[in-house]
């Protein structure tokens, strides 16, 4: 039976870059449909109808949704170029440190660029915080996979480039070489690799979408 | 081979009950620690294994600790693979019943606290979310008897500690389950007749009793 493979997601989400990052390291053909989130495609709606979210992969007519359960799943079914490790303890840590980000980095990043400037200050060194265990994590590695790119690093993509780019439009910057040089140098190796540029944003755009995003935002919470 | 197998956590948490089931499925012998964390007694070990999470519970195996109950009982099925599997063998399958889990993470705690820590309207339109959210869990079991089908899998390993908190939620905001989810309240019944689990779960009054301190 040929295989099918889709994914639908969208140029600016970390969420459906990373699935595309994984495909890409194991070389497996794919179709990408891209999203507008504005105008929902009746196939995201099937294929996801209680979150309507992308990334949603369909292999052969069968949909999986969360970027972190399609991560393991196209690890388990495509064994080339493993994103986990083998041994279950290393595997377990990576679970955890790819958690990490989804449930203790990202909102604290998204408190940052939505709190108000008084309370900024905090939440800013609540991130600093975590961003020096993750860092931690590196501990003498080129990449939090080791000597390449895996699980984690993929998962953490997110850190390497979207922040990097809010942060430039509100100004406040989190990862500095002063502060973080270790997290730093992997961003910029994480960056120079071939297949990782294909599935970045291209940064002219990403900062307008972003600069757009904020504003309207805070058009919407401004008093009457 | 020495196995050494420590679990330190808390009695009430639920999530550490999931912990205790996955272990009793695979056989697996292991010494428990007390860490009673609300009185301020963090023991400087959990600290040393844990200090990025703080949470509990943390499994210690052969000296090595992990956290987060999701991953945790990932790791037990993986490194205990002679019998009782919690994950299915389908990549497939496996990532639905991951991401039934994810959903009951992200939403059957914060949907049940709402229950108790709201009034009137709010309260109403808790209870109503609570039950979306019960009502879709129960579809997902279709005709089988367990999430995992035939047997105890890792959906019904995580959603199953929730089963003591019923009766607290029945009684902080007035409703029933059994009227509401009487195939889930089955299943649940179900679950609880295995040794594995009723052995974990924590009685039902001690955790109304904690919620109304």
């Amino acid at each position: 039976m040929a295989e099918e493979l889709k994914l639908y997601g969208t140029w600016v989400s970390p969420f459906s870059r990373r699935v595309e990052l994984a495909l890409k390291l194991k070389g497996i053909p794919y179709e990408y449909i891209e999203e507008d989130l504005h105008n929902k495609s009746p196939d995201l709606i099937k294929y996801n109808p209680i979150h309507q979210k992308v990334p949603v992969l369909v292999h052969n007519g069968k949909p999986i949704v969360e970027s972190l359960v399609i991560l393991e799943y196209i690890d388990e079914t495509w064994k080339n170029n493993p994103i986990l490790p083998q041994d279950p303890y290393q595997r377990a840590l990576a679970r955890f440190w790819a958690k990490f980000i989804e449930e203790k980095i990202l909102p604290l990043a998204m408190k940052v660029t939505n709190s108000e400037e008084k309370e900024k200050e905090k939440v800013v060194v609540e991130m600093f915080q975590l961003m020096k265990v993750l860092e931690g994590e590196l501990n003498g590695k080129d990449f939090f996979g080791g000597e390449s790119i895996g699980y984690v690093d993929i998962v953490a993509t997110i850190i390497a480039v979207w922040f990097q780019v809010t942060q430039e439009v509100i100004g406040v910057k989190i990862v500095s070489e002063e502060k973080f040089p270790v997290l730093f140098k992997w961003i910029e190796k994480l960056k120079s690799i071939d297949v990782v540029k294909e599935c970045i944003p291209p940064r002219d755009k990403h900062i307008t979408y972003v600069k757009a995003r904020i504003e309207a935002a805070l058009l919407k919470s401004a008093p009457n | 081979m020495g196995e050494e197998v420590i679990l330190l956590d808390f009695w009430p948490s639920m999530f550490r009950m999931r912990v205790r089931i996955a272990l009793a499925e695979k056989g697996v012998k292991y010494e428990y620690r007390d860490e009673d964390l609300l009185k301020g007694g963090k023991s400087r070990y959990l600290l040393q294994v844990n200090p990025a999470h703080k949470k509990i519970p943390v499994l210690i195996h052969n000296g090595k600790p992990i956290s987060k109950s999701s991953i945790i009982v990932q790791y037990i099925n993986e490194v205990w693979n002679d019998k009782a599997p919690l994950l299915p063998s389908n990549p497939y399958e496996r990532a639905q019943a991951r991401v039934w889990t994810d959903y009951i993470d992200k939403k059957v705690y914060d949907a049940g606290r709402k229950l108790w820590t709201t009034t009137g309207e709010e309260q109403e339109a808790a209870k109503k979310d609570f039950f979306e959210i019960f009502k879709t869990l129960e579809g997902q079991l279709g005709g089988e008897p367990y999430f995992g089908e035939e047997n105890l899998g890792y959906v019904d390993v995580y959603l199953i500690p929730y089963y003591c908190w019923f009766h607290a939620y029945e009684t902080m905001a007035n409703i029933s389950m059994e009227g509401e989810c009487p195939k889930l309240v089955a299943w649940a019944k179900r679950c609880a007749q295995k040794k594995s689990v009723s052995e974990s779960l924590v009685d039902e009054k001690k955790i109304s009793g904690f919620v109304l301190k």
